[in-house]
């Protein structure tokens, strides 16, 4: 066994540009994919893996009578994970090239953790989806490509691993790309791009390093096709939202009338002048300031969590969305969404829960359940009681106070919600609006 | 003239982003403040969420007895210039009151012991949210951490039944007796912490950079010579060496690097060609694999 004592000097992104090199990636595959496998894999293939984190992975590895390095153990953190050998909650890997720099949601993909999926998914920009090249592709499969056309990932990169086991052949390699492309054809997510790249995540093939054993493969490695992934292409540009988190009083002598609204910026950009619209009020005004720490700015962008100060004395308070005066959304008590429903309690019709639409608290009650979607692609099941855990379906809701929002198609922040269980104030559902 | 325009920092905004939902969502924020640099990017980050207001929320050092005396002395010079409210608890307290039991010998610590005191804050100050500086590339068991983490009575981490975190939308809520654990820094690398000090230009102890001090050497780690602390025998020789420390906690539990790297420059050069991981330095961690995730469920942060 043989690996590089040291890091590659690679020059890490500038801080927080996003968009130039940081990319977020959700993965997902099945319990005996290899997707711990290939995650290690890619960790010692560009040096991530420091020197006592591998001797940890080697020791372990030996203690286990394997001949190879167990890189799971690099990311099963959890001691019930290692016994049996299963990923249980989303785990976040960091690691950068000098191209690059990567965050991991490395979602668990067993039946009962769907939901894990989805949450790792929900901030990611790409998806590796693990076939096993052995069995083809599988219900998980499905069920994987499915939530990813559900939160509409762009990039998609379908890695056929175990092609050691199948004689790295061309043939079997092909049959999975025909039977998924075959899936897309019934999504609605046009402009989602799949990529397919044949690996073995044991042996290296094609994840870092090209394969010397497929030569009928043309493509890029993985490494090298995330790493190229243009990631301002890949950003939501549509229309601003500024939801109002809180509101900055100093209360102090030297500011003593001072006013602003902090929040995060979502979908496009403000800049000082811009006439706006305070959502729920409809009180129109202009923005005065754009402050960042002690600095003013003339155009903030989307992505940054900044404070704006209004010309007007305007009643505003969290939960209040700030918008420019000519992209009003839809601002409506009754809403229809997609739900996946993350909770062994199941969603029941005229149950009443506390919707979170971003930073906006209301209450909500399930008026319809619509249909139950099969994740498999093979339609929906109408008019059913209820949803239970991992189940995905269509709803419809009436909430207490008018919500502003976007569908989910059109603007992710403002077109997603959660909803809490008031009796155990857990998180058991997240929808997209229709 | 030309516009000014901010640059999107991500990890800033978020954590900027995370500092608010807490305030907005919790009565009875805190800051958990060791006086490492973690903790002291956590300070600056909650400065800007909410300037020109001061910080709305106190700082809490859990004080082990065996911390750095430069870091005790850089924290009270922070708080004073900030004129932020710093509460202190001693782990002394609970050693003397027979509360908990103070580890003896060779490889004593008092890390462990903090989580009793810490819980005994909570509870006496009513505390709803307790904001660390905690990340997730730190350790694998803080890999599978949320931002916002549910915590019972005895301040228990219950992973396997955690909240699912979509999109940035944070859940807050939480019955009598919960608290919840924040960290704003969760998505942070080591070296983006480090990046970010040097580009705030942050102030941090001078222990983080290279000076001379008095170490033994035990298990391949560099230890501190302060023999009122740390366990030593007298057979481990103690020679000055030129140091400096990545990670600071205990005295009993860091050790240092052989390092000339004086200034912050040199610093995020070296972070950036390490071999070792932060924790590696960490002796507490080195205990066993699951060194972590044990004491997270007993309310350690």
């Amino acid at each position: 066994m043989s690996y590089a004592k040291t890091k590659t000097n690679s020059t890490p992104f500038p801080l927080g540009k996003v968009g130039m090199g940081h990319l977020k990636i959700a993965t997902a595959g099945s319990v005996d994919d290899g997707k711990s496998t290939l995650i290690g894999r890619l960790l010692y293939d560009t040096k991530s893996l420091t020197t006592d984190k591998l001797k940890a992975i080697e020791e372990k590895s030996k203690q286990r009578g394997f001949d190879y390095l167990d890189f799971s153990l690099a990311t099963d953190g959890l001691i019930a994970e290692r016994e049996q050998g299963i990923t249980i909650d989303v785990a976040h890997i960091y690691f950068s090239t000098p191209a690059k720099s990567f965050i991991i949601a490395d979602s668990p993909g067993h039946v009962e953790y769907t939901r894990n999926m989805v949450t790792g998914a929900s901030n990611a920009q790409a998806s590796i989806i693990l076939v096993d090249a052995r069995n083809g592709v599988v219900e998980q499969t499905y069920r994987h490509f499915f939530i990813n056309n559900l939160l509409r990932i762009k990039e998609v990169i379908v890695a056929v691993n175990k092609m050691d086991l199948v004689n790295f052949s061309e043939e079997k390699f092909q049959t999975i790309k025909n039977e998924i492309n075959y899936l897309a054809t019934k999504s609605d997510f046009e402009t989602q791009k799949i990529t397919f790249i044949p690996i073995s995540a044991l042996n290296g093939d094609n994840v870092v390093e090209k394969s010397t054993k497929m030569s009928w493969y043309q493509g890029e490695t993985l490494l090298h096709y995330l790493e190229n992934i243009d990631t301002t292409q890949i950003n939501e540009n549509t229309k601003a939202r500024f939801p109002v988190q809180t509101v900055i009083r100093p209360k102090t002598a030297e500011y003593h009338d001072f006013r602003a609204y902090a929040g995060k910026i979502y979908g496009g950009d403000f800049s000082v002048g811009d006439p706006i619209l305070v959502l729920p009020s409809l009180t129109k005004s202009t923005i005065k300031n754009i402050n960042f720490f002690d600095q003013e700015f003339d155009t903030a962008l989307s992505g940054s969590s900044v404070s704006i100060t209004l010309t007007d004395d305007v009643n505003v308070s969290r939960g209040d969305m700030i918008v420019k005066i000519d992209e009003i959304p839809t601002i409506s008590k009754d809403l229809e969404a997609t739900i996946c429903w993350m909770d062994k309690e199941p969603l029941q019709n005229s149950q009443k829960y506390y919707l979170k639409h971003g930073v906006n608290d209301v209450q909500a009650k399930i008026t319809q359940i619509s249909t139950i979607l099969k994740t498999d692609f093979s339609g929906v099941e109408e008019n059913p009681t209820a949803l239970t855990l991992n189940q995905i379906g269509d709803i419809q809701i009436k909430v207490s106070k008018p919500l502003f929002f976007d569908t989910y198609k059109k603007h992710k922040y403002n077109g997603a919600f959660i909803l809490i269980n008031p009796k155990t104030n857990n998180t058991v559902g997240v929808g997209f609006i229709k | 003239m030309s516009k000014k325009i901010l640059e999107v920092n991500a990890l800033e905004s978020e954590a900027i982003y995370i500092f608010r939902e807490v305030v907005a969502q919790f009565e009875r924020p805190v800051l958990l403040f060791s006086g490492g640099k973690d903790s002291i990017t956590l300070v600056r980050l909650a400065q800007k969420a909410f300037y020109p207001a001061k910080i709305p929320f106190p700082l809490l050092h859990i004080d082990t007895g065996h911390n750095f005396p430069e870091t005790i002395a850089f924290r009270d010079k922070l708080v004073q210039e900030l004129g932020l409210e710093l509460i202190i608890r001693n782990v002394q307290d609970n050693i003397d009151n027979g509360k908990v039991k103070e580890e003896k010998g060779r490889y004593a610590s008092r890390n462990i012991l903090q989580t009793e005191t810490l819980l005994d804050a909570i509870e006496e100050f009513d505390f709803d949210a307790c904001i660390g500086g905690a990340r997730r590339d730190e350790e694998k068991a803080r890999a599978k951490e949320h931002i916002f983490s549910v915590r019972d009575d005895f301040g228990q981490w219950d992973e396997k039944n955690q909240r699912p975190e979509l999109f940035d939308m944070l859940n807050g809520r939480i019955e009598l007796g919960q608290n919840v654990r924040v960290f704003p820094i969760s998505n942070w690398t080591e070296l983006d912490v480090w990046s970010y000090i040097e580009k705030e230009q942050i102030e941090i102890p001078s222990i983080y950079f290279a000076h001379k001090r008095k170490t033994f050497i035990r298990d391949g780690f560099i230890w501190s010579a302060n023999d009122d602390v740390v366990y030593r025998d007298e057979y481990e020789e103690v020679i000055e060496r030129t140091v400096r420390f990545r990670t600071v906690g205990d005295m009993s539990c860091t050790a240092a690097v052989i390092s000339d790297a004086a200034t912050i420059d040199k610093v995020v050069e070296e972070i950036r060609d390490a071999s070792i991981s932060e924790r590696g330095a960490r002796i507490d961690d080195s205990r066993s694999e699951a060194a972590m995730e044990k004491r997270k469920q007993q309310g350690y942060f």
